[in-house]
């Protein structure tokens, strides 16, 4: 099953299993499988987070846990680009859910789904991003965009291929 | 010790506590409840369900009982109304999403959550959002699941993590969408899957095979014994109209805890099978025809005296089940030397008797079930044990978890639920000589020698390896190890060899020598005196009759059978068939009329099973537990007993005027009485080592739900993993060398017999060998368990 995991992956596990004691291999479980959906067009199957397991002696049910519990996490096929808008009070008090609105219908999607080409996943954010005082805000491939209108969420996301 | 203890307090009347018990383990204790869900005291605690909140001094709010230790001068208050308060807010925050629909719930009548709902919740609920709806899963044929019930407790996960040792079952998803389920679909595989039944507090997993048949205050909860393997699990029986609904364990902190094998729990369907006979059968000119009690009685007697007259009793032959309950096993042998025959058995799967004059009065465990958690060194020796008996099996992981090495020598590489150190798996043939190694290298290592000169020149020309040494180190070192020898070594060709060997290697280190049972009484069966050799109490008999693999080969006149298939329960099932067929007259005290025993019996008497007659176990711990009938037997069936009691009177036996079973258990008993359990024992040594003459070897294994009549015909275990599946089994280079692939179909020959069969690949195998299942009917025309066997494609 190792075969599934690739050699760069291994080699970024193995560098956090240094970090942990050898006994305690799931302390790694989140940084491998973060790795592992990086390398997978950003999101995870159970082949890949059986591999994870097989790698680091889990059960596999230990690792589909973590893999369904946190919401960084994709267990079903999305878009290769990740946009999260921020809902949360400060956000949703400077018009975040306007910016929603106005991307699902730009995209044609609802929040939670990928275009059918394949090119954006409106992802459903659950918590605040920690950039209250820059609302409304949105965060596309790891990358914080702040102060939204839509005119700038148009300039953000038509850049994307 | 005594330091350790405390004085606590709760709801003000003070209690002895040792530190770093949780509260709820002192409430417990002193009969104080405290309701919880999630909090099971064979489990880690995970302290989740929040149901156990009491109120603590000095702490600002309500603690859980399950998650806080006690400390000295702690005062508690379980039923305070901070306390109480704090419980009707869980058990609300728990119904607000579990549906209230009691009364179609398979659990209702016995649900810990319906119950304290009882106690804490409120009539009305205050909730008017949509509950939510969660998928079932199918996990298998035995547990059935309803997860919109469930709590979220985590009992079932942490049961398959710590007890179980697979962990399959776990949460997935958070918050309102977390689930527990196995992810992707698929069954559990566990020999002990059907606790989680028990331990989840609602209706989220409950048995597939009682499901929707009765509900719990319909049904009466009688004591007894599981019949399978050589444990003796305490169970409840679950009648309702004189029916056996359902078996659950019995707690029993010695023997079974609060657990029960799957075996134990689901066999009681084989009590109600289409096949089983409900009234005695004579077959008379080829056709069978019911006949009352009588007539059955009068035939067999008029029967067995003419052959007796004819050609002697010497050729008769009884074969007995080592599931048969002690007093069967003793009325069977006293009926048997009472007409003049020694020809009695029930070691139907043991080929090698040659040691059976020097073998121990009964074959034990040699140390209590519940020591073996304190073993830290174990050599099992041919046994699938997590399988076989799992609740030992139990015991040893439980034992691996404190640091015990479980060593393994076996001719299947096995899967344990347990980190095993070193293990050797070799082909029969080779396995007295691994365990000459390991005695050589223990001899080396401790710079002593077996005491007895044989062995020392047995050894002497053995090569020992890496691996040898390994085991023998660590039994060396060991302080309270144990050697055991399962169901596989008893089925060896070279038992005796395999006997002598372990028994050197165990006093040689200084260890203990334990033997694992395969059925209820294979212990009890030779106290009963159900051998050719031994009467009861292992008294010497003065002639020695013919043992359960000779009767075969012998082809006798006539055969009493009790509470067997031969042609499945036997070690050469073609040869106990052949025999069978040949014979003049077949009596056969069975539940059952399988189309194979109506073809070579002569007469069925109905007997009843487990649950429908009283009887006595001895386990292998030594341990003799009796036990009633709860229910009637199934139509006109009797307890095996008074079937032999009235044979006894009807051939003018003297001593078979018993008016109940507690009689002749107490007869045996007396005999017994004064007895000590030993394996210590002697040995034959042999003077060579067995080895492989390069052909192909059969290894045969009974998978743990074809072990006997009953589970055979027990419908949801038979739809599980554990049974025999009719395949022949051999790794992927034997396949390759053979031009054999998945699933081709080959011819396979032992002896005078052929059977064709399809493949499967099995890395567990090793190399040159072949494994079948036994216990099916294409066993029925395959030859011995163990030996030569040639496979071509066809
Ligand atoms: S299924 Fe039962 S035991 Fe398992 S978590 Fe749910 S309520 Fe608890
Ligand atoms: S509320 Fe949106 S970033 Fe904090
Ligand atoms: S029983 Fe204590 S929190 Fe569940």
């Amino acid at each position: 099953m190792d075969n599934k995991l690739s050699e760069h992956a291994k080699e970024v596990i193995d560098q956090w299993l240094k970090i942990y004691p050898a006994d305690q291999k799931r302390s790694a479980v989140l940084a491998a499988l973060r790795e592992v959906q990086h390398e997978n067009n950003g999101f995870l199957t159970t082949d890949l987070m059986d591999a994870v397991a097989d790698y680091l002696g889990l059960p596999k049910i230990a690792v589909y846990e973590v893999a369904s519990f946190y919401s960084m996490f994709e267990i079903q096929p999305v878009g290769r680009h990740s946009i999260s808008v921020c809902t949360n009070i400060s956000c949703m008090l400077c018009g975040a859910d306007e910016i929603v609105a106005y991307i699902e219908k730009k995209l044609g999607i609802k929040t939670g789904e990928s275009t059918k080409d394949g090119r954006y996943y409106l992802k459903q954010e659950e918590e605040c991003l920690a950039a209250c005082c820059g609302g409304p805000m949105m965060m596309v491939d790891h990358k914080f965009y702040e102060n939204l209108s839509p005119e700038k969420v148009d300039e953000v996301l038509d850049k994307l291929e | 010790m005594t330091d350790d203890l405390i004085t606590i307090e709760v709801d003000g009347k003070p209690l002895q506590a040792r530190k770093g018990q949780m509260l709820i383990q002192v409430t417990d204790k002193n009969d104080i409840y405290v309701p919880r869900f999630c909090y099971h005291h064979k489990l880690s605690v995970a302290a989740n369900c929040r149901m156990c909140l009491v109120e603590v001094e000095k702490a600002p709010k309500p603690l859980p009982a399950c998650a806080t230790p006690v400390v000295d001068g702690m005062k508690a208050y379980t039923r305070s109304k901070l306390a109480v308060e704090a419980q009707k807010a869980v058990m609300e925050f728990l119904l607000i999403n579990h549906p209230l629909d009691c009364p179609i719930c398979d659990q209702g009548g016995e649900c810990e959550l319906q119950d304290l709902a009882m106690g804490y919740g409120r009539d009305v609920s205050r909730y008017q959002e949509n509950k939510r709806v969660v998928k079932d899963k199918n996990i298998g044929p035995l547990v059935q699941t309803d997860m919109t019930r469930c709590i979220h407790c985590t009992r079932c996960v942490r049961f398959g993590d710590e007890i179980a040792g697979v962990r399959e079952l776990g949460a997935t998803g958070r918050g309102e969408h977390m689930e527990i389920g196995t992810y992707i679909e698929k069954s559990m595989v566990s020999e002990m899957s059907g606790n989680v039944i028990d331990i989840c507090p609602v209706g989220a997993l409950t048995s597939k095979p009682f499901r929707f048949s009765a509900r719990s205050w319909e049904m009466v909860q009688k004591d007894s014994i599981a019949p399978h393997d050589s444990v003796g699990s305490n169970i409840h029986v679950h009648i309702k109209d004189d029916r056996v609904k359902r078996v659950v364990p019995s707690e029993n902190e010695t023997i079974n805890e609060v657990w029960l094998s799957d075996r134990d729990r689901f066999s009681y369907e084989g009590l109600y099978s289409d096949d089983r006979l409900l009234s005695p059968m004579i077959k008379e000119d080829g056709a069978w025809k019911d006949v009352d009690w009588e007539t059955a009685l009068q035939y067999v007697t008029d029967r067995i005296q003419t052959v007796k007259k004819k050609t002697g009793a010497d050729n008769i032959g009884a074969l007995v089940s080592p599931a048969a309950t002690l007093e069967e096993l003793f009325l069977l042998q006293k009926f048997m030397r009472g007409i003049g025959c020694h020809n009695i058995d029930h070691r139907l799967r043991q080929r090698d008797f040659s040691d059976q004059d020097v073998a121990p009065i009964f074959p034990w465990l040699g140390q209590s079930i519940a020591d073996i958690e304190k073993r830290d060194a174990v050599l099992l020796v041919g046994s699938n044990v997590r399988k076989e008996q799992p609740i030992i099996n139990h015991r040893l992981r439980k034992a691996t978890l404190r640091g015990c090495n479980v060593l393994v020598v076996n001719p299947v590489d096995y899967d344990f639920n347990f980190n095993i150190p070193v293990k050797i798996i070799v082909p029969p043939t080779d396995l007295p000589y691994t365990l000459a190694g390991i005695l050589k290298a223990v001899a080396e290592q401790g710079g002593r020698k077996p005491d007895d000169a044989d062995f020392i020149k047995l050894i002497e020309r053995t090569n020992i390896n890496d691996k040898h040494r390994e085991i023998a180190r660590k039994l060396s070192e060991s302080k309270q190890g144990t050697v055991l020898l399962g169901n596989l070594a008893v089925a060896h060709p070279q038992f005796s060899t395999i006997r002598a060997l372990a028994g050197a290697i165990a006093k040689l280190a200084n260890i203990t020598l334990g033997y694992l049972g395969e059925s209820a009484n294979s212990s009890g069966a030779w106290l009963a005196g159900a051998l050719p050799h031994r009467k009861p109490a292992g008294q010497r008999s003065d002639k020695t009759g013919l043992n359960a693999f000779s009767m075969l080969e012998a082809s006798l006149k006539a055969y009493v059978l009790l509470g067997i298939e031969p042609e499945l329960d036997c070690w050469d099932g073609s040869k106990a068939m052949q025999a069978m067929k040949s014979a003049e007259f077949i009596v056969c005290m069975t539940a059952y009329h399988s189309e194979a025993i109506k073809s070579y019996a002569h007469v069925l008497l109905p007997i009843a099973l487990f649950a429908e007659t009283s009887g006595t176990y001895i386990n292998n711990e030594g341990r003799s537990q009796s036990f009633n009938a709860t229910v009637s037997p199934s139509g006109e069936a009797r307890p095996a007993w008074k079937i032999l009691r009235v044979l006894g009177n009807l051939f003018n036996l003297n001593g078979f005027n018993y008016n109940t079973s507690i009689e002749v258990r107490d007869e045996i008993q007396n005999l017994i009485s004064n007895l000590v359990p030993g394996n210590e024992g002697r040995w034959e040594i042999p003077v060579s080592l067995p080895t492989g003459n390069g052909n192909l070897q059969r290894i045969t294994d009974i998978p743990m739900n074809s072990i006997d009549p009953i589970t055979r015909r027990a419908h949801a275990l038979q739809q599980t993993m554990d049974v025999a599946d009719g395949m022949v089994h051999v790794n992927a280079l034997l396949a390759r060398q053979l031009g054999l692939s998945a699933g081709s179909r080959v011819l396979v020959r032992q002896e005078e017999c052929s059977v064709e069969l399809p493949v499967m690949l099995d890395e567990r195998v090793p190399e040159r060998c072949v494994l079948v299942h036994a216990a099916q009917s294409c066993h029925a025309s395959l030859g011995p368990s163990y030996g030569d066997i040639t496979l071509n494609k066809v």
